[in-house]
């Protein structure tokens, strides 16, 4: 399940856990657990952008915020840098926060309105380097500002003078500012329009090319997904079912999971015909998820024995991970049947 | 000011396949500081068994467009609808909405068109079953008791595909699934059989696995009523997937309308042309590291609107004198295929 990667990883999770406290199933009982991020391992090397897709109560934002440490895991460790972060406390996490920062899903939540660009930019200045001097201060939000392509005149307006994408500009800014090793990213396009949703996207990628990134992007947009990362993780129900480079993953998925989320996904074009796949029902539970693969009670391929034991991430392909007992499919690709 | 027409030229009554004609639809909003322009001389024509795809971004009109045909914007004078909204109704009777007496616009609603919106917890009430929320349109409309419109409501459950349909009618919304809620949705909509279908994002808040099953569920289910669809999206996948004819909105006009094959294959309009170019494509992912053709800045600012053609200032192919003169018209540039922009022909011919 280890050595997801050969060369020294910038961040190592393994075995990631982080319940949750679900509803009382009757007076006088304890609580259920709400199993958001079961057992988790993953890595990312310097430079590399590595995604987490999966759909909505997959456990991928989970997993980012816990990777910040946020949260702090049930279970798991979270290396950094080669440190363990799993246990520090809130002081000693500190060196390690300025290193890994984080660009929100909504720009228009995401900034205080009552603050100024520069006020909201500067802002990760003021806790990790407080004694920087004012025209210091101004300086390198300037500079921040002009990595996003915004101007150094933009500094003394207030977020509502921007549009959608310029604000997502301004919170990549403010995730810049201490030049961190790491960026996690969760849904960073997803509030914005088409023809903006490219500016950030191309702006996320020569930034990973300009300044040596390596960024963790959370979506459940595989078609962004498959432009900006180098590798793919697919999460299902707080379990990766998947890990592969984008290229393989588009044209050899493994999982019956990813075959079907790629199925789904429209293709802009009218005179692509595919057979498309429709999973019946919606993701279960994860009050009390299926035993065993968690994905059998919607999967086409599914046999008896995949009640039995949750199944094992492990290695079918050079860096192709999946964690699914049949070998014998013939999955459908995304990319040959364009 | 520039006068579009849809390819129907019929002057008040509707071709015997159509359902709807909209000539020259104007939305305005009063504001505190003017009329904010938010539509503009919309014409279009849809038939029998079609669906029609509204493209456009946040800002363009798409939106507003759908309510304005069902007068579900604001009342005068904090909106002025102009124009001409031609429905055939179920009585194969034709009425222009924009003059109905609200009392006959209320039979109107859910009976001949209805409407689907993007998010289905704000549109169901959370206090009531969804079976009486269901039997309120059929009761109202068909003037069935309450017995034989929850029988009724099973029914509808039942072909919108969610399962143990009477158990079902007593749940609340909240007990439902995103995607079961927009099922109930569709079924609220399509109690009355209406011959309008209009769909406003309604797949844009599910997740894609869901998003096709409530996409396979509108093609089955107007394949069988032959109501006739308008789906509002942003999504160019999901335009490509169901729509027959699209038209694509910028700055609150139309700026392009044709067939789907042409739109998608031979796009003429610069906007349409960066909107396509724009969009990451799964079948294409991970072959290259090329950027993606981002379309730079964003939409005008509708009370101060740039002068001429709305799209110029983010325009790869803005001429100075031509493109900023004055807004360009309609223009047909096949008989299904209209465009807005003077450069078309160039553009056609290839030579710019």
């Amino acid at each position: 399940m280890d050595g997801l990667a050969a060369d020294p990883a910038l961040l190592e999770v393994r075995d990631l856990r982080k319940w949750f406290a679900g509803p009382r199933p009757g007076p006088f009982r304890p609580r259920a657990r709400v199993r958001a991020v079961d057992g988790v391992s993953f890595d990312i090397r310097r430079g590399e952008v590595l995604s987490l897709v999966g759909e909505s109560g997959s456990g991928k934002s989970t997993v980012g915020r816990t990777v910040l440490r946020l949260m702090r895991p049930d279970g798991g460790s979270i290396r950094f840098g080669g440190a363990d972060i799993t246990a520090l406390g809130r002081d000693a996490l500190r060196p390690f926060r300025r290193r890994m920062q984080l660009v929100f899903q909504d720009p228009y939540a995401s900034l205080n309105p009552k603050m100024t660009v520069e006020e909201i930019v500067g802002a990760p200045l003021d806790i990790h380097e407080p004694a920087t001097p004012a025209a210091e201060r101004r300086r390198r939000v300037e500079e921040a500002l002009s990595l996003v392509g915004l101007l150094p005149s933009h500094a003394a307006r207030y977020p509502h003078e921007f549009s959608g994408g310029q604000r997502q500009r301004l919170g990549i800014a403010r995730a810049l500012i201490l030049r961190p090793e790491l960026l996690i990213a969760d849904e960073p396009v997803s509030a914005l329009d088409v023809s903006v949703q490219a500016q950030v996207v191309n702006l996320m990628l020569e930034l990973k090319e300009r300044l040596g990134l390596t960024i963790l992007f959370i979506s459940h947009d595989l078609a962004v997904v498959g432009y900006i990362s180098d590798r793919i993780a697919v999460m299902y129900l707080g379990r990766l079912v998947e890990v592969a480079p984008t290229r393989a993953l588009f044209a050899t998925p493994r999982h019956p999971y990813t075959e079907a989320l790629l199925s789904a996904v429209p293709i802009p074009d009218p005179t692509v015909k595919r057979e498309r796949i429709v999973l019946a029902g919606d993701v279960p539970s994860p009050l009390d998820p299926p035993s065993g693969c968690r994905f059998r009670t919607r999967c086409r391929y599914a046999l008896p024995a995949c009640a039995a034991e949750p199944p094992a991430l492990r290695e079918v392909a050079p860096g192709h991970f999946k964690a699914c007992i049949r070998d014998d499919l013939a999955l459908a690709s995304a990319i040959g049947a364009a | 000011m520039e006068r579009d027409r849809a390819p129907s030229t019929a002057p008040a009554a509707l071709a015997e396949d159509e359902v709807l004609a909209v000539r020259d639809l104007s939305i305005g909003f009063r504001t505190g500081i003017g009329e904010l322009p938010a539509v503009r001389d919309v014409s279009f024509t849809l038939r029998r068994g079609e669906t029609l795809a509204l493209v456009g971004e946040s800002g363009s009109g798409k939106s507003v467009t759908s309510l304005g045909i069902l007068r579900l914007t604001p009342r005068a004078p904090f909106c002025r609808i102009t124009g001409q909204v031609l429905l055939r109704g179920q009585d194969g009777r034709v009425r222009d909405l924009v003059t109905l007496p609200e009392a006959e616009m209320r039979d109107v609603r859910g009976r001949d068109a209805a409407m689907v919106f993007q998010e289905p917890m704000t549109s169901l009430n959370p206090v009531h079953r969804i079976g009486d929320q269901i039997a309120e349109a059929v009761r109202f409309h068909e003037g069935l008791g309450r017995r034989a419109a929850l029988d009724k409501a099973a029914g509808l459950l039942e072909l919108v595909g969610i399962p143990d349909p009477r158990r079902r009618l007593s749940s609340y919304p909240h007990e439902l699934s995103g995607g079961m809620r927009q099922r109930v949705m569709i079924a609220i909509a399509l109690s009355c059989e209406p011959q309008l279908l209009i769909a406003d994002e309604p797949t844009t808040a599910l997740d894609v696995t869901i998003q096709a099953q409530i996409l396979d569920l509108l093609r089955r289910l107007q394949e069988r009523t032959r109501m006739a669809v308008i789906f509002i999206t942003h999504n160019l996948g999901v335009v490509a997937e169901i729509a027959d004819r699209v038209m694509v909105m910028y700055a609150g006009r139309v700026v392009e309308q044709a067939p789907v094959r042409p739109l998608f294959g031979a796009p003429l309009m610069p906007y349409t042309r960066g909107l396509l170019r724009s969009v990451p494509r799964l079948d294409l992912a991970g072959l290259g590291r090329e950027r993606l053709a981002a379309i730079p800045g964003s939409v005008p600012d509708p009370l101060a609107p740039p002068p001429g053609c709305s799209f110029a200032p983010r325009c790869g192919h803005f001429e100075p004198g031509r493109c900023d003169a004055a807004m360009p018209p309609l223009e047909h540039a096949a008989p299904e295929h209209l465009v807005r922009c003077v450069r078309w022909p160039e553009l056609a011919a290839g030579t710019i």
